[in-house]
C-alpha cells in the first residue's frame, strides 16, 4: 500500500481529511523528502487508524461485508497460531518457532488493522466458534493438531492457503476502490509468503509430505485427504480464455506442474465459509 | 569468464534465454557488485539511479489503461523470466540440489507468467526487452539470491501498488492471481538465504517488505501489511536491468 498516494486520494474525497490529521500529515511530507525505506518504516501512526477517519462511518455495506469477511478468518488464523504457540512442547525451538511466532503475530496485526477500520461495524471475536473459542480439531478431523506438530502444520498449511484464496476471491468486488484494494491486497501477499514458509517447514519435517513445495502443485498437494475441498479449482491450467500449457517455454510448452503453480486461484466467500464452518468459524 | 559473455539477455527468448544474443556488452564495471543494494533499496522512490543512465538509452513508454498496466507487468515478468533463465544457465557457486529445483521452478513459473501477458497483450504487446544483467554476478550465491530477492519483493510491490487502477475484473484477477505467487517466491528464496545461519526462517515477511505502524510494540510489530509500490517508484530500478528506458507517462 502506497500510503502517500493514499493520502492524497483521501483528501480528494474529503477535503477536510488534511486538516484533521494535519500534524501527522507535516511529518509524512518530511518523510516523503528522505525517500528511504527506513524513513517509512518510522511512520509514527496507524493505518488502520487513517482508514477509520476517513471512511470508518460510510464505508459502503458491500465492503464492510468483505473486511468482515476477512476478519472472520485473521479471528480465526490468530487464535490457531496463538493455542498453537501456547501448546507444550508442540512448536520446535529454532526456525520453526521463529517462523511461527512471526505468523502468529502477523495475523494478530490484521485483525487489529481490519477492526480498526471496520471501527463500529466490526463483528466481535466472541461471536466466533463457541463464545469465541474455535474446533481446530473440526470435529475430529484433525484431532491431534495441538498435540502433534505435522498435523498443526498440515491445517496451518490448510489456512494460509485458503486465505490467500479467500482474499483473492474478494479482489474483483473491490476494483476501482485504491484505499480497500490495496489494503486487501497488502494483507493477501503476506499470507502467501506465510503459506509458503509452512510448506517449506513442512518439507523439512521427516514425517513431512516428501514432494510439497513453496507454491501449490496441481490439486490438494497437501499430502492430507481432509483437505481435499481447500484446493479445488488450483489444477487449473486456463487463465483468461488462455491455456498456460500451450504456450511456449524454454523446451516445449508450459509443463502442466509449472502452470498450476505459477498461478493462484480464487475461492467465493460461501466456499471458504463452509471450509472454515468445521472449525467454528461463523 | 561466462559472466562476460551473459551481459544482454533478451528477454522475451522462448528457446534459449538469449545469452549474449549479439548485443554489446554494456560497460558495467563501476557499477559491479552494486545490483543487490539497489534492488535491496527497491522502494526508495526518491533514491537516485546509479545503474544504467537513462541518457543513452532508448525510451519506451508503457502506454495507457490497461494495456498499460498489462505491459508493465510483462516487463517485470520478462525481466524476472530472463534473470532466473541465466540462473539456472549458469549456477552459482555451491548451488545445492534443494535450491536448484526452487530456482528452476521459479524460473519456470516467470516463463509462464512472460508466455501468459505476451499472448494476452498481442499486438499490444511491448517489444521484447533485452536484459543487462552486468550488475549482478551469476556466479555468487548471495548476489544472485540478493537480486532474486530483490526482483520478486519489487513484484509483489509493483503489483500491489497498481492494482486499483486496472479497471477490468479479469485482468485485476489475474494480476492477484500472480502476485500471490511473486510472494512465495520472495518467501522461498528469503528462507533459502537464512538456511543454515543462526537465525533461519526469519525474513519471510520481515520489516523490509512488511509495513510497520503505531501498532509498534511488542505485541505488534507491524501492521502486517505487504509495502506497494507505483510505477514510478518500480521503473528506475526496472531500468537499471534492461537496455531501454521504461517510462510509464500515463500511470501515476
Amino acid at each position: 500500500m502506497n500510503i502517500f498516494n493514499i493520502l492524497e486520494e483521501i483528501e480528494k474525497a474529503d477535503p477536510d481529511f488534511h486538516d484533521r490529521i494535519n500534524p501527522r500529515r507535516a511529518a509524512i511530507k518530511n518523510i516523503t523528502s528522505f525517500g528511504s525505506k527506513i524513513a517509512v518504516a518510522a511512520l509514527p501512526f496507524a493505518m488502520g487508524t487513517i482508514f477509520q477517519k476517513a471512511y470508518g462511518q460510510t464505508l459502503p455495506q458491500s465492503v464492510t461485508d468483505i473486511l468482515n469477511f476477512a476478519l472472520k478468518l485473521e479471528f480465526l488464523e490468530s487464535a490457531f497460531y496463538t493455542q498453537g504457540l501456547a501448546a507444550k512442547s508442540l512448536v520446535p525451538t529454532g526456525g520453526d518457532t521463529t517462523a511461527i511466532t512471526t505468523m502468529s503475530t502477523q495475523e494478530k496485526a490484521h485483525v487489529v488493522f481490519l477492526q480498526t477500520t471496520l471501527g463500529s461495524s466490526a463483528i466481535l471475536q466472541t461471536t466466533q466458534g463457541t463464545n469465541g473459542t474455535y474446533d481446530f480439531t473440526a470435529a475430529g478431523l484433525f484431532s491431534t493438531v495441538f498435540t502433534n506438530y505435522d498435523t498443526f502444520l498440515a491445517v496451518a498449511n490448510g489456512f494460509e492457503d485458503t486465505g490467500v484464496r479467500a482474499y483473492k476471491g474478494q479482489v474483483p468486488a473491490l476494483i476501482g476502490n485504491q484505499t480497500v484494494l490495496t489494503a486487501a491486497l497488502s494483507i493477501h501477499s503476506v499470507e502467501a509468503r506465510h503459506a509458503a514458509t509452512i510448506r517449506q517447514l513442512r518439507s523439512l519435517r521427516p514425517a513431512g509430505p516428501a514432494t510439497i513445495k513453496p507454491w501449490i502443485t496441481g490439486a490438494n498437494d497437501t499430502g492430507n485427504a481432509n483437505l481435499f475441498n481447500n484446493y479445488v479449482g488450483e489444477d487449473n491450467v486456463i487463465q483468461d480464455n488462455i491455456t498456460i500449457t500451450s504456450l511456449n517455454a524454454l523446451n516445449g510448452t508450459v509443463a502442466v506442474n509449472a502452470a498450476t503453480e505459477a498461478f493462484d486461484e480464487p475461492l467465493t466467500l460461501a466456499q471458504v465459509l463452509s471450509l472454515v464452518a468445521p472449525f467454528g468459524v461463523k | 569468464m561466462e559472466k562476460t559473455n551473459t551481459q544482454t539477455n533478451h528477454l522475451n527468448s522462448d528457446d534459449s534465454g538469449g545469452r549474449g544474443a549479439g548485443m554489446e556488452r554494456r560497460a558495467f564495471l563501476k557499477y559491479a557488485g552494486t545490483g543487490a543494494a539497489i534492488l535491496g533499496l527497491a522502494g526508495s522512490s526518491c533514491k537516485k539511479s546509479t545503474g544504467n543512465s537513462p541518457v543513452n538509452k532508448n525510451t519506451v513508454d508503457l502506454g495507457s489503461g490497461d494495456t498499460g498496466i498489462l505491459n508493465y507487468a510483462y516487463a517485470l515478468e520478462q525481466l524476472e523470466a530472463a534473470f532466473y533463465t541465466q540462473v539456472i544457465a549458469t549456477p552459482y557457486t555451491g548451488i545445492t540440489a534443494a535450491e536448484t529445483a526452487i530456482l528452476t521452478d521459479i524460473r519456470d513459473h516467470e516463463v509462464a507468467h512472460r508466455a501468459f501477458y505476451k499472448a494476452a497483450l498481442g499486438s499490444g504487446a511491448l517489444a521484447p526487452l533485452v536484459a543487462d544483467f552486468s550488475q549482478i554476478n551469476f556466479a555468487d550465491r548471495t548476489n544472485v539470491l540478493d537480486a532474486a530477492k530483490g526482483f520478486e519483493d519489487l513484484g509483489v510491490a509493483a503489483y500491489n501498488g497498481v492494482a486499483y487502477l486496472i479497471q477490468d475484473a479479469a485482468n485485476l484477477t489475474i494480476a492477484a492471481k500472480i502476485v500471490s505467487v511473486e510472494a512465495r517466491h520472495s518467501a522461498a528464496i528469503r528462507n533459502i538465504l537464512t538456511t543454515g545461519t543462526a537465525s533461519p526462517f526469519s525474513t519471510f515477511a520481515d520489516a523490509t517488505v512488511i509495513q510497520p505502524s503505531a501498532l509498534n510494540n511488542v505485541a505488534n510489530p507491524y501492521n502486517g501489511l505487504e509495502a506497494s509500490r507505483l510505477p514510478s517508484q518500480v521503473l528506475p530500478t526496472v531500468n537499471q536491468y534492461i537496455t531501454v528506458n521504461l517510462t510509464a507517462t500515463k500511470l501515476p
